[in-house]
């Protein structure tokens, strides 16, 4: 291969820079000729929009899907898990096989959700099954954690029940935000007395057909302030989430290690308080939830070949160690807030790299995506059909259907 | 010199007068008791039924249990006419220098009251009483105002021998370390024999479980071994098989069983007390446990998330009068305290903290790593309870036990002297002692140091070999691991920068590698 690969990014973080110059790329403009481009999801858009798009050529590769949204936008995603389902239904697909409460046994793993204003009825509905649980609202369009809220009562939420058949995303002239409204997890898995979610990463290359590389290296993001499920505290961001740009404002903000602990330690403290296969488990739902996720929204993908995509999944885990997940983000902060954020920020980009741009050469989009497994570094491939496997067995072994009180350890109890 | 045989007999009526009374004690006998309605217990064989029946419940193992733990805390049966403090510390400069050293603490906290203008302890108003209450679960978020450091080092290296005449020359070994005393430490061909599960013929956890080796060598046979040495309920097996290392997944029980921590009812009804001890009274001490957890865990990678349950052990150990017991085989002697207007009364005087024990820097990270293992903060609490009182104590008090700090310093010292003599030498003579460097892993029992798995790996072997000793060896071995690096620096600071940073070593096969490997 002749030549160095040009690069252009809009996102001038240290590790992505530190990374292509370790390769020994030459940084260009994006005005100029470039091969690799990492850049926002704004810029994305540009790059595929009809008017301003341009045609990308087989040597140039970008780190975003055109519709990357489907997956990473709160209400689309829920949308197409929904819509997912129901076509395994159709199939008759096991993976859809429920329990005796009407739950999905496999494919129970988002909170109960609803947009708003689209499905304000239906979650009026929902909500009068059960008055006294509290939801959470997040707006559609945006990230860390701005313009969220916790409610527990209708009234809190009346701006948004009229109108309710205008359109899904912005409710037009009223200047009402699309929402989506979902159960609040309200029994987190607590660690110290403090509530965490988890962050992972993963990388997908193609979804047609689906690979996908789960990160081995993600993190907690611990809330500083004890949890309480108390309602006097709805307002308390502090407590209830997690996201590094809220709690960083927080008084009890840590600059050493920011909130963050790493998954090995997640799976130390597990493993040694509630057992191994306990643990094992955990962990085989957690990849389970990812690639079911891809696989929800893989038939809407645009499939582009110059295309891959590293997401940062947030899942929560709750009390019965059933993990949750909450959103998928398309572009995870690459803002190193400690040392060990910006050790595990390069490696990440690092690997990265070393699948979608192989010994650094310049990328071909033809390529055959099937990296050696030396090339992995931290990343790893998760087994699918392996995992479906394990999860019969594993409801078997507990006598107990998945979803509900499954989480029983086999070697926590004391005599 | 007693014989054995009457030694022996000592140490039994030691151990049946301790038990007696224990709660333990009137169990076996309510169970003897009721047992008696049984129509296996016959008249004509009572005796021979009733133990047989003791046996099959389990109440028997319970018993064994409970001896040996006692047998783990036994202090060393002395001459019967020798005075109580020859059984805490028999060599008298010892118990002199320890002595000193805790007038100077004293005077530390003294000084701390004055400025402060705060008394040692003080009833806390009914309504902060409340407020501490409802505000348990969430203690990390009051900032104390005080800070206090101890020179604990400068009293070891100024430790000194009356019986040991220093006037003519120096023996060239006494002239290289930094511990000016001698004592017996083990050398490497004595390590061996006294280590030998953690030989290179020998299988464990920290190397046989990487993920490079298939488990079914040794990992799932060790697994399968360790539960069902944790159904078997007996502390003895469970000590000899965590020589070779604890599964994560069954460690907490493991330990809880060397240590004889049963949770018991009563356990959690002290555990209570405690609490309310906390809640009715502020002590002077607990602004040391706050700075302390403020300075260490609460800016730790590993141990943050656990800030506020560090504080609900440490601030119910220092109220816990329990602990006072294992000053019968600590050199230490509890510091005393005399109610206001009557100081140097002996009968107004009382124990300061109740605990005996002053906290320092560094000491919430006794307790850290064991967050990991329990979550239930009474177990949780005495666990680190049984912990410090058979080990932990010794890394702070001056005494001339093998497991003591003054011998593991010493021990380290000899160890890189024989074997690594040009590392040792050059950083002698660039002004940076090992020891300056490897005295802080030591104090700490290496917590806060390596990253938590490895720490446990660590203390698997502390509990199952009974000894610290294995602490001092794993520091030669690091200083042994980065001797290349070492040989390089010029001064104190870049060789503590070569050393900072403990978390990606791998304890096990440091060990290994520096016990067996080495040609000696």
């Amino acid at each position: 291969m002749a030549g160095k690969v040009k690069w252009v990014t809009d996102i001038e973080k240290s590790v992505l820079v530190n990374n292509f110059e370790k390769r020994g790329w030459t940084q260009v403009t994006d005005s100029e000729d470039w091969n690799f481009y990492w850049m926002s999801i704004q810029t994305i858009r540009n790059v595929f929009s009809v008017d301003t798009g341009y045609r990308l050529s087989d040597d140039q590769m970008v780190n975003h899907f055109p519709n990357h949204y489907e997956l990473t936008r709160k209400d689309l995603m829920i949308k197409n898990i929904k819509r997912y389902r129901k076509e395994l239904e159709k199939e008759g697909s096991p993976l859809s096989e429920k329990d005796e409460s009407g739950k999905y046994i496999y494919l129970d793993f988002v909170p109960v959700t609803f947009m708003l204003p689209g499905d304000y009825n239906l979650f009026v509905e929902e909500f009068r099954k059960s008055p006294s649980s509290t939801w959470i609202m997040k707006p559609c369009g945006k990230a860390q954690g701005k313009g969220i809220f916790l409610i527990n009562k209708l009234s809190q939420i009346k701006k948004w029940s009229r109108d309710s058949r205008t359109s899904t995303f912005m409710a037009a002239n009223s200047g009402k935000e699309a929402y989506v409204i979902s159960l609040y997890i309200d029994n987190p898995l607590l660690i110290g007395g403090k509530k965490f979610d988890l962050r992972l990463y993963v990388l997908v290359t193609t979804y047609r057909p689906l690979k996908c590389y789960m990160y081995k290296l993600g993190f907690c993001r611990f809330c500083t302030v004890k949890y309480t499920p108390s309602t006097s505290e709805l307002d308390n961001m502090f407590v209830h989430l997690t996201n590094v740009a809220i709690q960083k404002h927080g008084d009890d903000y840590n600059h050493v290690h920011g909130g963050k602990w790493t998954v090995s330690n997640l799976r130390l403290y597990l493993e040694s308080t509630r057992g191994k296969d306990v643990t094992n488990h955990l962990f085989d739902q957690i990849y389970w939830i990812v690639v079911q996720s891809l696989k929800a929204v893989a038939p809407v993908m645009n499939n582009d070949k110059h295309c891959f995509e590293c997401y940062g999944y947030d899942i929560i885990i709750d009390d019965k160690l059933k993990p949750w997940l909450i959103e998928v983000n398309a572009s995870p902060s690459l803002t190193s807030s400690t040392a060990n954020d910006r050790i595990l920020k390069y490696n990440l980009i690092n690997d990265t790299l070393n699948i979608v741009a192989p010994n650094g050469e310049i990328p071909d989009c033809r390529w055959n995506r099937s990296p050696p497994k030396e090339a992995l570094g931290n990343y790893q491939v998760p087994v699918s059909d392996i995992l479906i496997h394990d999860r019969r067995e594993f409801r078997s072994r507990s006598g107990q259907p998945l979803g509900s009180k499954s989480t029983r350890s086999s070697n926590c109890t004391p005599p | 010199m007693m014989n054995e045989g009457s030694e022996l007999s000592v140490t039994i009526a030691q151990i049946v007068q301790r038990l007696k009374g224990t709660h333990l004690h009137s169990q076996l006998e309510k169970q003897a008791k009721e047992c008696l309605h049984r129509p296996e217990i016959r008249l004509e064989s009572i005796k021979e039924d009733v133990r047989k029946f003791l046996r099959a419940t389990g109440w028997e193992r319970k018993l064994q249990n409970a001896v040996y733990r006692e047998l783990h805390i036994l202090p060393p049966s002395g001459h019967p006419e020798a005075p109580l403090e020859h059984t805490k510390e028999p060599l008298a400069y010892m118990r002199k220098a320890q002595a000193s050293w805790e007038k100077r603490i004293l005077k530390s906290l003294n000084s701390m009251c004055t400025e402060l203008g705060v008394p040692l302890a003080r009833k806390r108003p009914v309504l902060e009483q409340k407020e501490l209450t409802s505000k348990w679960n969430e203690m990390g978020a009051d900032e104390p105002a005080c800070v206090l450091f101890f020179i604990f080092w400068k009293v070891l290296i100024n430790l000194k021998n009356p019986n040991h005449d220093h006037s003519d020359g120096l023996t060239a070994r006494s002239h290289w370390g930094l511990i000016p005393i001698s004592l017996s430490v083990r050398d490497v061909p004595q390590l061996r024999e006294a280590y030998p599960e953690l030989s290179l013929s020998c299988s464990q956890l920290g190397i046989d479980d990487h993920a490079h080796v298939p488990p079914d060598l040794f990992e799932s046979e060790h697994i399968r071994i360790g539960k069902k040495v944790v159904d078997e309920q007996d502390s003895a097996a469970a000590q000899q098989y965590s020589r070779q290392g604890s599964p994560t997944g069954l460690r907490a029980q493991l330990w809880a069983l060397i240590l004889n921590i049963t949770n018991d009812p009563e356990d959690v009804a002290h555990y209570e007390q405690l609490k309310a001890a906390v809640i009715h009274h502020d002590l002077l001490v607990d602004n040391l446990i706050y700075k302390d957890v403020k300075l260490t865990a609460s800016n730790d990678d590993y141990y943050f998330v656990f800030e506020d349950v560090l504080y609900q052990v440490l601030l119910c150990f220092s109220r816990d009068t329990a602990v006072l017991e294992h000053f019968s085989y600590n050199s230490a002697t509890p510091p005393k305290s005399y109610i206001q207007g009557k100081t140097g009364e002996e009968e107004f005087a009382v124990v300061y903290p109740p605990n005996g024990v002053i906290p320092f820097h560094g000491f919430s990270m006794y307790v850290a790593p064991l967050c990991f293992l329990y979550n239930e903060p009474c177990k949780l609490y005495s666990v680190f309870r049984e912990m410090y009182v058979r080990y932990f104590f010794r890394l702070h008090s001056i005494s001339s036990s093998p497991s003591g700090i003054v011998s593991l310093c010493l021990q380290f010292e000899r160890l890189l002297q024989i074997h690594l003599p040009q590392l040792f030498f050059h950083l002698q003579e660039i002004m940076a002692q090992p020891l300056r460097i490897a005295f802080k892993w030591m104090v700490r029992a290496f917590s806060g140091y390596l990253s938590t798995d490895q720490l446990l790996l660590l203390w698997d072997r502390i509990l199952g070999y009974d000894s610290l000793e294995l602490v001092a060896v794993l520091a030669a071995a690091v200083f042994a691991f980065r001797a290349e690096n070492l040989m390089e620096v010029t001064s104190l600071a870049s060789a503590e920068a070569v050393l900072a940073d403990l978390s990606t070593l791998k304890v096990m096969p440091l060990l290994q590698i520096f016990l067996f490997a080495n040609v000696i």
